[in-house]
């Protein structure tokens, strides 16, 4: 019986060697590995997996020809409907999501699909160069993507496959979005994974512009009145970082993730041939519960700090992948579950010495479900820091929304656009968070392939 | 990459950098900013525009060597590149968007100090060919730090010239050349003021006392220079604001200035490591206990 096998544990970084270093964690399976845990798939009949992907990867048919050694035909069934199988097997929330599904998990352990996609997109990139690329015959119609991050690139490289001409502007320095500027290196390699995925986007014919600013460079105007795009696709994120609004939020030593994740990630502070500054000091603080905290803790980590989650809810409630929250305390952070800051306290030269906390308590369900935190009266104290790292979640960058005329956003500062993507503005199509603010990568992929399907229909009637 | 057209020493430490950024200077307008980094490892950092020439496709910035990104840009030649060259960010300067009716019945002061007179020139510029008048008030150290007193000659109503020691013009600082100029019966409806820190913090304490309105454009630590990583936070009007993409100017009497010279000094220890690191390398030294880690 298949499912006697149990799932095959995946080979990692030594946690006491990794918490010092940013290679990547996990290895992933090697291929007898990973045939062994596709041996495990009972090919349900009726695919619970398939209907939880955000995306339908038809997860018992790649896993199948995986199986049976056909690794060519495994990768070309996941990219009929996804173009970063490498990325998602990586960052995918695999657990609220197809594994989550997945018949074996209700008395054992559900196939390993995430690490399975990521071999078979790993030994995609590998073999490249042996594939083929199918590209229509050129239709002589231009798009406009803005942003090179998952949305972006999903939507560019559908609709360069059916042969339009597309261009992808990114604001940054360096391709991928938050891919590059957010995940880290020991999660989601840059150069062997990321730059690789691009490149293969790039091999359909898109052109890709970097140090383009769209909303201060050009804007959505310029580019279908005086560049002759005949449509515009919108895939620009959610970049702008919440603060909490307490006192002391202004001291030195006080950053957003974003800007800790940048300085790391984007601008490689971590890595001294590289210029920019990061500071981390003895103790890090980092405020916040989702998979952004947990990349900035373990960051801080890395680079030589005592590390300290503080979170308002309980630990069932942290919206971080389980392995990310597994993974940070096999490195040794610090979790201070049912605690919220309520200011942060300085020297007399304005750096951070210490934030005031207090302890919390679940009460009943708010609407999102979850037991909303209340107050433990009396419960203050103060927890000595030097960095205090806000990872309260992001909104999308009005920037865009701001300088181009009959295109509406929500009260939270979202695109309106339907559920094909097409925002109030006839010929501009969005997806991904800048749509339904933060969420997750496969999220905004499956936006960016619906936008590209929206975006076909719209210039075939046109 | 971003081509260097042209190089010019200004003054000691000080070099004017005309470069070839064809969507940049379409679209520039006076108050904007750009984010330089000169080669692949060098880290962002924001420039004000201190000209842009859309037709011939030209961007200007005038930078002081201050650090070590600023040494790097400044190393490059004419002819060599930029690793890249963003903008313009920020949003322009607020007369822009003003009918003109009603800015030509103002009289603008704009002042300048050090470096900072250079992206006084775009707006003085602008003003002057929309048909507005306007003085210039230009500090430096000494004669010999003046920077841009030919093309702000052309553009200004009247120019006044301060130094520190004299050498040039008004001896003392920019403060009290202004107020010599009240006492001397002068009006103006607006003051702009660009420079370090500390001079933009001391005019505005001075022209409060004038009730005359002021507007400094203000210069911070910044990482993509789009509103991601508020790095550029500065508490205006008792608020958080974001400079880069809800400045960079702003209403003088209300901005925290001691905050913002504090929030400027948030990466200098490591700035200064990195300066003295990169000196030792250049003197030949190789750490082998790997201190330069």
């Amino acid at each position: 019986m298949a499912n006697k096998i149990p799932r095959v544990p995946v080979r990692e970084q030594d946690p006491v060697v990794r918490a010092t270093n940013f290679e990547e964690v996990c290895y992933g399976y090697n291929l007898e590995e990973a045939q062994l845990e596709a041996s495990r798939c009972l090919d349900c009949k009726n695919p619970r997996c398939v209907a939880a992907c955000p995306v339908g990867l038809q997860i018992p048919r790649f896993i199948a020809a995986l199986r049976e050694g056909e690794l060519s035909r495994a990768a070309a069934i996941i990219a009929e409907d996804s173009s970063l199988p490498s990325i998602c097997g990586r960052v995918c929330p695999q657990e609220s999501q197809c594994e989550g599904a997945c018949v074996l998990g209700i008395k054992g352990e559900a196939v390993a699909i995430g690490k399975i996609e990521r071999f078979v997109g790993d030994w995609k990139l590998e073999h490249a160069a042996e594939l083929e690329h199918t590209t229509a015959p050129a239709k002589g119609r231009k798009v406009a993507i803005v942003g090179s991050g998952p949305a972006g690139l999903a939507c560019a490289s559908d609709l360069a496959k059916w042969g339009y001409e597309v261009t992808v502007f990114e604001a940054l320095h360096r391709l991928g979005g938050v891919l590059v500027y957010g995940i880290p290196e020991f999660r989601l390699p840059k150069e062997r994974i990321v730059a690789r995925e691009i490149a293969e986007v790039e091999r359909l014919g898109v052109k890709f512009e970097k140090d383009v600013i769209v909303g201060r460079t050009v804007t959505i105007d310029s580019l279908l009145d005086e560049e002759g795009f005949d449509a515009v696709f919108i895939g620009s994120g959610a970049g702008l970082p919440r603060f909490m609004g307490i006192e002391g939020e202004n001291l030195n030593g006080v950053v957003s993730a974003n800007e800790f994740l940048t300085r790391a990630n984007l601008m490689h502070a971590y890595d001294s041939n590289y210029d920019t500054p990061i500071y981390v000091g003895k103790h890090v603080v980092v405020v916040g519960g989702g998979n952004v905290a947990m990349d900035a803790v373990r960051t801080a980590k890395r680079l030589g700090a005592e590390a300290t989650i503080v979170y308002r809810r309980s630990e069932q409630e942290l919206p971080a992948r389980v392995e990310e929250v597994h993974h940070a305390k096999e490195e040794g952070i610090n979790f201070r579950m049912l605690t919220n800051p309520v200011a942060v306290l300085g020297n007399e030269q304005g750096w951070v010495t210490a934030v005031r906390c207090v302890e919390m308590e679940l009460g009943e369900p708010d609407e999102s479900g979850r037991r909303s935190p209340i107050v433990k009266p009396g419960s203050e104290f103060e927890l000595p820091c030097d960095v205090v790292i806000m990872a309260l979640g992001t909104s999308p960058n009005p920037l865009i929304a701001s300088t181009t005329k009959g295109l509406e956003t929500n009260r939270r500062g979202c695109l309106t656009a339907t559920e094909e993507g097409a925002t109030t503005r006839e010929g501009v199509f969005a997806g991904g968070d800048a749509v339904t603010g933060a969420a997750t990568v496969i999220l905004a992929m499956g936006a960016g392939r619906k936008a590209a399907k929206a975006i076909d229909a719209y210039l075939s009637e046109k | 990459m971003f081509k260097i057209l042209e190089k010019r020493l200004l003054a000691e430490n000080i070099y004017l950098m005309k470069i070839d950024a064809p969507r940049v200077a379409r679209a520039a307008l006076p108050g904007q900013f750009v984010i330089v980094r000169a080669d692949k490892v060098g880290e962002r950092i924001p420039l004000t525009i201190a000209d842009f020439d859309a037709e011939e496709g030209s961007v200007t910035i005038v930078i002081q060597t201050l650090g070590l990104s600023t040494r790097k840009i400044c190393a490059l030649e004419a002819g060599e590149v930029l690793a890249d060259f963003a903008g313009p960010l920020g949003r322009p300067s607020e007369f822009v968007h003003e009918p003109l009716e009603e800015l030509r019945k103002r009289r603008y002061l704009f002042i300048g100090g050090g470096v900072g007179t250079a992206p006084v020139y775009p707006q003085v510029k602008w003003l002057k060919e929309h048909g507005v008048e306007v003085d210039v008030i230009i500090g430096a150290k000494n004669r010999d730090m003046l920077i841009y007193t030919q093309e702000m000659e052309r553009v200004a109503s009247e120019l006044y010239i301060a130094t520190d020691d004299g050498s040039a013009g008004f001896k003392g600082l920019v403060t009290a050349l202004f107020e010599q100029l009240m006492a001397e019966g002068k009006h103006y409806d607006e003051c702009v003021a660009i420079g370090p820190m500390i001079m933009m913090k001391f005019v505005a304490l001075t022209t409060k006392r004038y009730n005359l309105k002021t507007t400094v454009s203000l210069n911070a630590l910044m990482v993509d220079g789009t509103g991601m990583c508020g790095a550029c936070r500065v508490t205006v009007a008792g608020k958080t604001r974001f400079i880069c993409v809800e400045g960079p100017e702003f209403d003088a009497h209300e901005v925290d200035f001691d905050e913002a010279m504090r929030r400027q000094g948030m990466y200098r220890t490591q700035e200064q490591r990195a300066m003295a690191i990169a000196a030792e390398r250049e003197a030949g030294h190789k750490c082998r206990i790997g201190l330069d880690k």
